[in-house]
């Protein structure tokens, strides 16, 4: 028998909250609607007065100024010892790796014709690693897959992107994971990397590109440094999680045995949270490929080139046909980097049948695979992909097919949907937002940052709006705004739609759960292929992009949200004789609003990336100033002033909604 | 119980039983929070309650003025509920965690004087410690974990896997060596817990709460292994506990600890007969007196008139055994002690402790 010694004093029960809080819920809306009204009221008389609008062509003196910066750096390259001894030394490094990596699967080397390994070769490796790392499953998925893009006629652009995605992830760990561990094991580093973060995973990829032309010229090495930037922060977040999740106990368990740090670190911390950390290399590996694609902005070779320019002459087969590629190798490396994070847990489980014989028959493969590459090196047959790629030209014509049919049949469907949203919806709140007085939309946006996320946020949104003003472009940012204010409240829509759907059925959930994952690895400009046949080259399109592209996010954050609700709480909601209308609404919601305000957050981050990238099919606005910027010299500055724009714009929404998020969960 | 108990009315202070002692804790502090360094000695500090101390200073005392010796084989028991102190306590003791101020003598060694290396070897070679959420590690094998201490020694494969066996054996996980921790129940995984101890061959076990986390039945187990291995290793040992029942069956001795201060240290029939205040008295008010109690605690004087050629017994006979004895006599039964009447016990005395009344001590 046990007498376990109970707790003398129980804890107070929680004091109910004073109805003063009621009082202030209700004021704060109020406020909101009291600003809007004040808003339209002065909409209407000041209408057309001081919004700052700017011609497509015309510039600000501090456009001239970064077109100058951009000319003396260009002069300069050469002679400025911090572009001699740093910059260029950087470039050059990146580039050897790149050049190296791509004349090892892609491009002709120096007194070859072909590649130093042929297309036989690189499905030979991609299946004998995937099999090695993962399992027989997705080695068979990368075969397929790899095979599927020669197929296609898109060998060598897809073995490009996958050249310089393996030469940017490969930078990019060789940086992330010793600085995930350090921030992992330091309190003090963590602090002060955290922020840095923050800011780089809240900014659409496009906007680290215009900068980093300004160090490092257009072309692969820039690409291979944007696309590491960008893809080594949820590296270095993941290793630091792992590091930190480690359970106390193990380590605490580990100094009582007299072990050293490094021990411990070696011992212990590394590898209990090496499956953590792979999960954060498929991360890192996804990021990477997304920003390779969208680095064809700034002359990467690869997939993403070949959309970009399907893209700006309206051809949608061939969009179709490289996105569909850039879709397949997004799945493979998904696929083979999952298997490989689960892989040890499920060889544990397997009763160590296969261990014995695993060994030698990663020998029996590794040599099958050397016999592969040798053969790729040294025949042509072997060595370029036979055929002409027929595959390819069929899907290019049966998506030019749909897109003629859909356009011929459909037209008037999809039309009057685009009409009506864009004219019910899009216009007036594009009107008041670009119509305004720019004083008027500062101070409304100020304000609604006070209500909404306190006088921190209010400051910040303040010092971004000053910020806003002074880049010059900001009836273009207050037209993107307003694209994606639009946008992201038609993703809150259907992410309370699926979301509420999916958390309250775990049927729903597990039919739709694996299309959003699917989704999410996308990168984000293949989406707009198929709204381009929808739509036309439109802001609309755009907009449809970027709702499907933010949609699954918001509709996961949500259904989690609404399972985590506690079953006894809508059991005792059930029992009180709620119907399920009221479940919904007076229980299950209300208690998800963290989970809403974050799927708000996230759903505007992402759909300002997209609207943005929606430059490139007629979207307009600050997407098309910072795509112009690459290609016109004399806009070089326009455009990097609005890639800062689109900055501010993000770090406003991100303040905002997280200080509310903050608010709501408090 | 191995130490013997002289009068009741000592209490609070350590038994000396002949030899020196293993540990040696004396005026043992460790505070939380900022200038922690000065709370222990500035009387005036020293002296406040943990309410008044955080309101002052911002300081949490978790450990307060603690003296206590160890005395070789021994289970010694800390007992106290949760945020006591008790945990702090024992981290305190191998330096996981550090100590504000007080010594703590390891073999005539102050442990707190000790560099980063020499306490490193200590750990590894002189004192081990079971946690209660088990600290194992997933991804070996249990034999592994079992040598994981010696691999960190930096002792050969073939050897500590060689050891490792035996220790698992010792434990009874024979046939378990090469299964995953996430692959046992509770209480095996803290059987592992235990070898992992045991396979250093330490002078002194520390055990951090070992059983909290399992089912009732397994603790029950656990307890008795701990016992059986304690008669076959002879370890000292150094045990956690906020049960009161784990505490009077394992320890020889028992500290009981409140808001990190000791309110009593003796043997179980000392807390439980001579409760030093109204905690420890609540505290006990549901353990069953008479298998904890001695003929000691409940004989009273002889007096005139009383016969005396009843049967005799041990003063530290516990009252469940001695019950029928005393009840089949018709005699009161005399407590006898080398060969000097001590006291006398009837019916009386032996009623008043089974039917449960609050005996007089």
């Amino acid at each position: 028998m046990t007498v376990a010694v109970e707790k003398p004093e129980k804890t107070k029960p929680v004091e109910p909250p004073a109805p003063v809080e009621e009082a202030r819920k209700v004021s704060r809306s109020m406020m909101v609607g009291a600003i809007l009204v004040v808003w339209l009221v002065l909409f209407l008389v000041l209408r057309g007065k001081q919004t700052l609008a700017l011609a497509a062509a015309d510039l600000t003196d501090l456009h001239r100024w970064f077109n100058d910066v951009n000319d003396s750096i260009g002069a300069n390259r050469n002679s400025n010892p911090l572009f001699l001894y740093f910059f260029n030394e950087i470039r050059l490094v990146i580039d050897t790796l790149v050049t190296f990596v791509q004349e090892l699967i892609s491009q002709p080397s120096a007194d070859r014709p072909v590649p130093q390994i042929g297309w036989l070769g690189v499905v030979g490796i991609a299946g004998y690693v995937s099999w090695a790392v993962g399992n027989w499953r997705v080695a068979l998925l990368a075969v397929a897959g790899f095979t599927f893009l020669g197929l296609q006629g898109l060998w060598q652009e897809s073995m490009d992107t996958l050249a310089l995605t393996v030469s940017a992830v490969f930078v990019a760990l060789l940086f992330a994971i010793p600085l995930g561990v350090w921030a992992g094991l330091s309190d003090r580093f963590n602090r002060v990397i955290t922020p840095f973060l923050d800011f780089m995973q809240t900014m659409p990829t496009f906007v680290y590109l215009a900068p980093l032309t300004l160090f490092f010229l257009i072309g692969p090495a820039s690409a291979t440094i944007a696309t590491v930037i960008y893809a080594a922060p949820p590296a270095i977040r993941i290793t630091a999680h792992a590091i930190r999740s480690v359970p106390a106990t193990t380590v605490e368990a580990a100094d009582s045995l007299g072990a050293t740090r490094r021990q411990a670190l070696l011992k212990v911390l590394l590898p209990m949270s090496k499956r953590t950390v792979v999960m954060g290399v498929n991360q890192t590996i996804m990021a990477a490929l997304a920003m390779v694609t969208i680095a064809a902005l700034i002359d990467a070779p690869g997939l993403g080139k070949t959309v970009v320019q399907a893209l700006q002459t309206l051809d949608v087969g061939t969009a179709f046909n490289a996105g569909l590629a850039i879709v397949v190798m997004a799945i493979v490396l998904d696929r083979v980097t999952t298997a490989a994070s689960a892989r040890e847990e499920a060889a544990r489980r397997s009763k160590n049948r296969f261990l014995a014989w695993r060994r030698p028959l990663l020998a029996a493969g590794a040599a099958v695979t050397a016999v592969l590459a040798y053969l790729s090196h040294t025949y042509l047959w072997a060595a370029e992909f036979p055929g002409e790629g027929g595959t390819g030209s069929t899907i290019r014509s049966t998506a030019d097919s749909v897109t003629t049919w859909v356009q011929d049949n459909l037209s008037g469907l999809t039309n009057a949907f685009r009409d009506v949203l864009t004219n019910s919806l899009l216009n007036p709140f594009q009107a008041l937002l670009t119509d305004s007085p720019w004083w008027l939309v500062g101070g409304a946006l100020i304000a609604l940052g006070v209500v909404l996320g306190g006088r921190r946020a209010g400051v910040t949104t303040a010092v971004c709006v000053g910020l806003l003003v002074g880049t010059g472009v900001w009836s273009d940012g207050m037209t993107t705004l307003a694209s994606t204010l639009v946008a992201t409240v038609l993703v809150m829509l259907l992410g309370v739609v699926f979301g509420v759907w999916m958390g309250r059925s775990a049927l729903v959930d597990r039919l739709i759960r694996p299309t959003l994952d699917a989704a999410q690895v996308m990168p984000p400009f293949v989406y707009l292929v198929p709204f381009l046949a929808l739509f036309g080259a439109t802001r609309f399109t755009a907009i449809v992009a970027a709702v499907v592209y933010a949609a699954p996010v918001a509709m996961k954050i949500i259904a989690d949200g609404v399972r985590n609700v506690p079953a006894t709480t809508v059991e005792a909601a059930t029992s009180a004789g709620c119907n399920t209308w009221q479940i919904i609404t007076k229980v299950q919601l209300p208690m998800a609003r963290g989970a809403l305000t974050l799927a708000t957050n996230q759903g505007l981050i992402y759909v300002l990336s997209m609207v943005v990238v929606g430059g490139l099919v007629g979207a307009g606005a600050l997407g098309y100033d910072v795509v112009a910027g690459f290609s016109q010299g004399q806009l070089f500055g326009k455009g990097l002033a609005a890639g800062l724009a689109i900055v501010l714009l993000g770090v406003m929404f991100d303040r905002i909604t997280q200080a509310a998020a903050r608010r709501t969960s408090a | 119980m191995t130490t013997q108990t002289e009068v009741p009315q000592r209490r609070g202070t350590p038994q000396d039983s002949g030899s020196t002692p293993v540990i040696s804790v004396r005026r043992l502090w460790k505070v939380f929070g900022p200038k922690a360094d000065q709370v222990p000695d500035s009387e005036e500090l020293r002296g406040l309650t943990r309410r008044e101390l955080m309101d002052r200073t911002g300081c949490t005392a978790a450990v307060r003025d603690i003296h206590f010796d160890v005395s070789p084989g021994e289970v010694f028991v800390v007992m106290g509920l949760s945020g006591s102190g008790k945990s702090t306590l024992v981290r305190c003791l191998t330096r996981l965690i550090e100590p504000t101020a007080g010594e703590v003598v390891f073999e005539g060694e102050d442990i707190r004087q000790a560099d980063d290396r020499r306490l490193r070897d200590l750990r590894r070679r002189k004192f081990s410690m079971v946690f209660q959420h088990f600290g194992l590690l997933p991804h070996r094998r249990v034999v592994e974990n079992v040598a994981f201490g010696l691999e960190i020694r930096g002792m050969g494969r073939a050897e500590r896997v060689r050891r490792a066996q035996e220790v698992v054996e010792l434990v009874g996980l024979a046939g378990y060596e090469n299964s995953y921790p996430d692959q046992l129940s509770g209480g095996m995984q803290q059987r592992v817990g235990l070898a992992r101890a045991l396979a250093g061959d330490p002078d002194v076990l520390f055990f951090d709460e070992p059983f909290s986390a399992l089912d009732p039945l397994i603790r029950r187990d656990m307890q008795n292994e701990v016992i059986r291995l304690h008669h076959e290793v002879g370890k000292t040992m150094v045990f956690i506990t906020h049960d009161l029942s784990e505490a009077l069956k394992l320890g020889d001795r028992i500290l009981i600890m409140r808001d990190g201060k000791m309110v009593q240290c003796g043997t179980g029939d000392e807390l439980v007969g001579a409760p030093a205040d109204d905690y420890v008295r609540e505290f006990v008010k549901d353990v069953p007196r008479g298998d904890v109690l001695t003929l000691r605690w409940i004989m009273r004087p002889a007096e005139d008139g009383d016969p005396l050629d009843g049967p005799e017994l041990g003063p530290d006979v516990v009252v469940k055994e001695a019950t029928r004895a005393v009840l089949a006599a018709d005699k009161p039964v005399k407590v006898v002690e080398d060969g000097k009447l001590l006291g006398i016990v009837g019916d009386e005395e032996i009623l008043a402790v089974v039917a449960g009344q609050e005996g007089g001590a």
